[in-house]
C-alpha cells in the first residue's frame, strides 16, 4: 500500500488555473505532492518517465484537462486507459467544456470522472476542495 | 451543473448482499437533500438482469450511478464489474466500488477493470454513513455525470 505522500500530475496549460489548483492544495496539511505538465507531450513524457522526466514518480492521481497543446487531453486519456501500466491510475477530468459529445466520449474512453471548471472563483476553489477529499482521503487509490 | 439543480431525481443501484449495510445506504440516502431513487439488488446475477432490462426488470432505469459490493452471492462484483465496462452500452454509468476488501489485488483488479473508483468500507456505523454521503455529494453535485439518453 502506499503509505507516502499521494502524487497528483495536473495537466494543465493555463497559468492561472495552475496557480489556483497549487494554491488551494498547498492550505492542506500536505498529504501530497503536485506535479504540473503544461502540454500534452510533456503529461506522457511524464508519465514514460522519458527525457527531463526520468526521476518522475508515478502518479497515483491525475487532474486533466482536454484542450491542450501539442496533445489534446482526449488523446492523452485515451493512451492512459489503454496502457496496460497507466491505466489503473485515476484520471479526473477537469475542463471548460460542457459539450455532451466531450462527456460521453470521456466516459467511454474511462475517465474516472468528468468534473466542469466553475467560472467562479469561489465555486472553483470549492470543487478543488471536494476533489481533494474525495481522491485522497474517502477512495483508497491503486497500489503502484 | 448538476443533477440537483434540474430536479430530476437521480437513479442509483445498490448492489449488496448484506442487510445491515444496505439498510445504511439507505438511511444515509434519505437523509440527503437530494432527490434519489436508490434500488436496491442482492446478487451479481440479478444487478445484470437490472441494467440489462430482463425479466421482472423490463421498466428498470439505467442508473445514474452504482455502487457495487465485490463480494456477492451468485455472480461475483468483480465479474459485474467486468461485463459493465466492456459492454459499450453500460460501461460509461460510473461504477464506486464499495466493500470491505483491502486487498491489493482486488483494488488494483478493480481499478484495471475500470471502476471509477475504490472505497473501503469503514467498520463503524457513523463512518460508513460519511462515506455514502461523500459519495453522493461528489458524484452528485461535484462531478458531470455522463448523459443518460436512454432512459424512458
Amino acid at each position: 500500500m502506499n503509505t507516502n505522500k499521494a502524487e497528483v500530475l495536473l495537466v494543465e496549460d493555463q497559468p492561472a488555473a495552475v496557480r489556483l489548483v497549487q494554491e488551494v492544495l498547498k492550505e492542506n496539511n500536505g498529504n501530497h505532492n503536485l506535479y504540473v505538465a503544461k502540454d500534452g507531450v510533456e503529461a506522457m513524457a511524464f508519465l514514460h518517465r522519458e527525457g527531463d522526466f526520468a526521476l518522475a514518480p508515478r502518479p497515483d492521481l491525475i487532474l486533466l484537462d482536454l484542450s491542450l497543446p501539442k496533445k489534446d487531453g482526449r488523446e492523452i486519456l485515451a493512451e492512459i486507459k489503454t496502457d496496460d501500466d497507466l491505466k489503473r491510475i485515476p484520471v479526473v477530468i477537469l475542463t471548460v467544456s460542457e459539450s455532451e459529445e466531450d462527456i460521453l466520449k470521456a466516459y467511454r474512453l474511462q475517465a474516472n470522472c468528468y468534473i466542469i471548471k466553475p467560472i467562479h472563483l469561489k465555486r472553483f476553489i470549492e470543487v478543488i476542495k471536494s476533489i481533494e477529499k474525495f481522491w485522497l482521503d474517502t477512495v483508497t487509490l491503486p497500489p503502484e | 451543473m448538476c443533477s440537483e439543480m434540474s430536479g430530476k431525481p437521480v437513479d442509483i443501484l445498490l448492489v449488496e448482499d448484506s442487510a445491515g449495510d444496505v439498510r445504511l445506504t439507505k438511511e444515509a440516502f434519505k437523509e440527503s437533500k437530494l432527490r434519489n431513487n436508490l434500488y436496491v439488488v442482492g446478487d451479481g446475477e440479478e444487478a445484470m438482469s437490472f441494467l440489462r432490462r430482463e425479466g421482472q426488470y423490463a421498466d428498470a432505469f439505467r442508473p445514474d450511478l452504482m455502487l457495487l459490493d465485490l463480494n456477492l452471492p451468485k455472480k461475483d462484483g468483480r465479474e459485474v464489474l467486468a461485463e459493465v465496462k466492456s459492454d459499450d452500452n453500460l460501461k460509461r454509468i460510473p461504477v464506486v466500488i464499495l466493500t470491505v476488501s483491502k486487498a491489493e489485488e482486488d483494488i488494483m483488479k478493480s481499478y484495471n477493470l475500470h471502476a471509477n473508483c475504490y472505497i473501503t468500507k469503514p467498520i463503524d456505523m457513523e463512518q460508513f454513513i460519511k462515506v455514502v454521503k461523500s459519495i453522493e455529494e461528489f458524484w452528485f453535485t461535484i462531478v458531470k455525470l455522463p448523459p443518460n439518453g436512454a432512459k424512458g
